[in-house]
């Protein structure tokens, strides 16, 4: 009844062919920057902005940048921990070495250097294909892993290889206060995510999903297998690299190879599988079950006043968690996403479903 | 997709929509009057919860016998809250987060990774930071370091204590000259820690120091001692934490490299280290910051006033044992740091983060002090200062007799004339590149 869109007539390819073509959904996501912009830094309490939005931004946008490559150009990748690795430490690099050098261009130049490795180990994508691949970009992961932790100059040298930031600032405004950094992921994040969109709608993003469905008849068309494989290797590390700074600047301040281990790899897989494979909104899906649900389980016991020790909470936590996992890839297959569209095409027909 | 599951998955939605309601109104009920708070990050599952587990029912414990044997701090209760790490990181700033909120006295993150991230958060929230035994080597310095105490020991003087009982072994430290000593490591900024001072020890004595990563968390080690194997060094000391300090011993016993010549941190000198090793573990030696068993009067009262009662949080007979008495020291500490706070700030009153700093920059914990808190004999009388922000860098070696650990050496000091130069050029390049300034004389006094 409320979510249709009749009466809203295209006049226009332009009016046709934009990201959010129902008004509904033109006015739902104004909404909800407003909140995510306005509402939630004024009104969250430092713990939600610290500890679980920071993070949850960081990884939303570090799986959109895995989706680009695996759920739109059907590249299994197990290297994304080492992409944002190289992102994390090239942009230290970046600050460390060149005095003055501003955060923005840091991040940047953090996500040119993971383009380039990214775009290296993409190459075996050439020849082989599916899990083969995922066992090949693993190597990325080893490499990453080794080089961190043992090359001093990576790590300008420091003597226990833990590195570390401090006093961030954005064009003269500090990135100190829990808002402030909020606002700075909030921002990069949505800037990456509209562009994101615009490379999956444009001929890039159509030659990686031909290339996905079904390379030889891509081929046929006239679509450059390597053009398309390594542009999305490239283009997904690229975003993976600017989370991984994100995530070691903003959100650890201080890290070490560990924070960006095979775990980390795995999780941000398993998000945009939950979350669903070739969707945007899927990896914002994916993101907030991962990141929120296991501190959500662990507060639990708590709220609910039931004394458990801490060791079987997290225990149950753990199994809470996986048993989710399952019962919605068996509730749907396709991930969190299309749960999302089925419910907008149920809700269009409400309340006459014929 | 029927509507069915549609409806089904719409309720769990429901669930967890109202469980991330009630996590924006997390309840504060603890800022009452009259409660200090005490974080507790542990880590009771992973690859490390051996050690971690008898360690964190030891910080537990000691609170529940103040409360339960003192009636608090000077009438002040004691309150606590766990949160589990697994000794990662981003977990670990996320439990910091949690609990800071709840005016935390002090944290003991219990990793080295997550004091390297927290390091850079208390300054800011004004929340002192205990790291007994690790951390940062540098933050001995508390000029530089405001808000770290390292106290008991470092990694630093740790090593340098390992390589004065070598040289005493061998001789003297002429004897080191040629020697080959070979350091198995944890492959993280907590195994690395020693490498700067050993480097340092090998150019003065003229031994060759070999560095052998393992990767965490130390279960594949075949290729390391594949290289011990063939190089044959003198001497090796492990630096492991949880389940690679078994694994180690494991791999030395296979390889048959002969145990009484292997030195591990203090954090590889407990029990779950050696138990499954037993017999063929004997002779290895470890740094001791405390004893172990329940003769202490301390251990005796917890198992009065609280083990009898039924509050124990863990087994009664992992009560006194290495790594347990390590954490009723910590959490000792910790309550003394608040209790000196409020000698100054006001009896009987609760103390913020800050004054807890206070408390724990001026604690002097003399020989009588420690006999009256029922601590004879556990640990080494200690004071901080301004500057010196460790309070001692004494240590003992312990050897494992395949049944037991015995002492075999008395206590030793790092020796200052190495270390207290090192310390100063470290914190210096944290300023530099941190871009911060010495704290001044007047600072000291606040």
């Amino acid at each position: 009844m409320l979510y249709r869109e009749n009466g809203q007539f295209k006049t226009s390819y332009r009016s046709d062919q934009q990201i959010f073509p129902i008004l509904q959904d033109r006015l739902a996501i104004g909404v909800l920057l407003l909140l995510a912009f306005v509402a939630v830094p004024l009104a969250a309490p430092e713990y939600m902005l610290r500890a679980i939005l920071t993070p949850f931004l960081i990884l939303s946008l570090a799986a959109l940048g895995l989706n680009l490559l695996v759920g739109y150009c059907g590249q299994i990748s197990l290297g994304t921990g080492a992409f944002m690795a190289v992102g994390a430490y090239a942009a230290y690099n970046a600050m460390v070495r060149v005095d003055g050098m501003p955060l923005l261009v840091a991040l940047l130049l953090g996500g040119l250097c993971a383009t380039a490795v990214g775009a290296l180990f993409g190459i075996p994508s050439l020849r082989i294909k599916g899990l083969y691949l995922a066992v090949a970009t693993l190597a990325a992961q080893f490499f990453a892993d080794w080089a961190f932790l043992r090359i001093p100059a990576f790590t300008n040298n420091s003597s226990s290889g833990s590195v570390s930031v401090a006093r961030l600032s954005f064009f003269g405004l500090p990135i100190e206060s829990p808002a402030q950094k909020y606002l700075f992921c909030l921002a990069i994040l949505a800037v990456f995510a509209l562009l994101a969109k615009n490379i999956v709608r444009s001929h890039l993003g159509r030659e990686w999903m031909a290339i996905r469905d079904m390379d030889v008849a891509a081929e046929v068309i006239g679509i450059r297998p390597v053009h398309a494989k390594l542009t999305a290797f490239a283009v997904s590390s690229f975003v993976v690299g600017v989370a991984g700074a994100l995530w070691g600047f903003v959100h650890l301040g201080s890290w070490e190879p560990a924070a960006f281990s095979i775990d980390r790899s795995f999780q941000l897989l398993f998000m945009i599988i939950i979350g669903g494979l070739g969707s945007i909104m899927g990896s914002f899906f994916g993101a907030a079950f991962i990141v929120m649900l296991p501190v959500l389980l662990d507060q639990l016991p708590a709220w609910l006043g039931v004394p458990i020790s801490t060791a079987t909470s997290s225990n149950l936590q753990f199994m809470i968690f996986g048993a989710l996992i399952v019962f919605f890839l068996i509730a749907e297959p396709h991930g969190l996403a299309r749960l999302w569209s089925i419910g907008k095409e149920k809700l269009r027909l409400w309340p006459f479903p014929h | 997709m029927t509507l069915e599951t549609l409806k089904r998955i719409a309720v769990a939605g429901a669930l967890v929509a109202a469980g991330a309601a009630a996590l924006v109104t997390a309840p504060s009920a603890l800022a009452q009057a009259k409660e200090q708070f005490f974080p507790l990050l542990v880590y009771r599952t992973g690859p490390y919860a051996p050690n971690g587990t008898p360690w964190a029912n030891g910080k537990q414990d000691y609170l529940k016998l103040i409360n339960a044997r003192d009636g608090g701090i000077n009438g002040v209760k004691a309150v606590w809250e766990e949160c589990e790490t697994g000794y990662a990181t981003d977990r670990g700033v996320e439990c910091y987060e949690r609990l800071k909120g709840k005016g935390a006295s002090f944290f003991d993150p219990q990793a080295t990774g997550i004091t390297f991230a927290l390091t850079e958060k208390v300054p800011n929230d004004k929340i002192p930071l205990l790291t007994l035994g690790y951390g940062l080597s540098a933050a001995q310095d508390g000029t530089a370091f405001k808000w770290n105490f390292p106290l008991m020991g470092s990694y630093w003087t740790g090593s340098d204590i390992i390589i004065q009982a070598i040289a005493k072994k061998e001789g003297g430290f002429d004897k080191l000259k040629g020697k080959k000593i070979a350091l198995v490591y944890h492959d993280s900024p907590f195994g690395k820690e020693p490498i700067p001072l050993l480097q340092e020890r090998a150019k003065m004595h003229g031994f060759e120091l070999q560095l052998l990563p393992v990767t965490a968390p130390g279960v594949e080690q075949k290729a390391t001692w594949l290289q011990v194997r063939q190089s044959r060094p003198d001497y090796v000391l492990l630096w492991g934490w949880g389940v690679m300090n078994s694994t180690a011993l494991k791999e030395a016993v296979a390889t048959g490299y002969p145990r009484d010549k292997m030195y591990g941190v203090w954090w590889s000198g407990a029990e779950p280290d050696v138990k499954d090793v037993g017999e063929a573990a004997k002779g290895y030696n470890a740094l001791a910051l405390n004893t172990s068993g329940q003769q202490p009067k301390v251990i005796q009262d917890i198992l009065k006033y609280v083990h009898d009662k039924g509050q124990g949080t863990g087994p009664r007979e992992e009560v006194g044992s290495i790594l347990y008495t390590r954490g009723v020291i910590i959490q000792m500490l910790g309550v003394e740091a608040v209790r000196r706070a409020q000698e100054r700030f006001g009896k009987g009153k609760v103390m913020t983060g800050e004054q807890v700093r206070w408390g724990f920059e001026n604690l002097a914990l003399d020989q009588k002090k420690l006999d009256s808190l029922g601590f004879a004999g556990v640990l080494r009388p200690l004071s901080t200062s301004c500057a010196d922000h460790m309070g001692s860098t004494w240590a003992r070696i312990e050897t494992w007799d395949g049944s037991k650990w015995t002492m075999t050496s008395d206590f030793m000091q790092a020796d200052e004339q190495i270390i207290k130069p090192m310390v100063k050029t470290a914190a210096e390049k944290y300023l530099s590149d941190k871009k911060l300034t010495r704290r001044t004389p007047a600072d000291c006094q606040t």
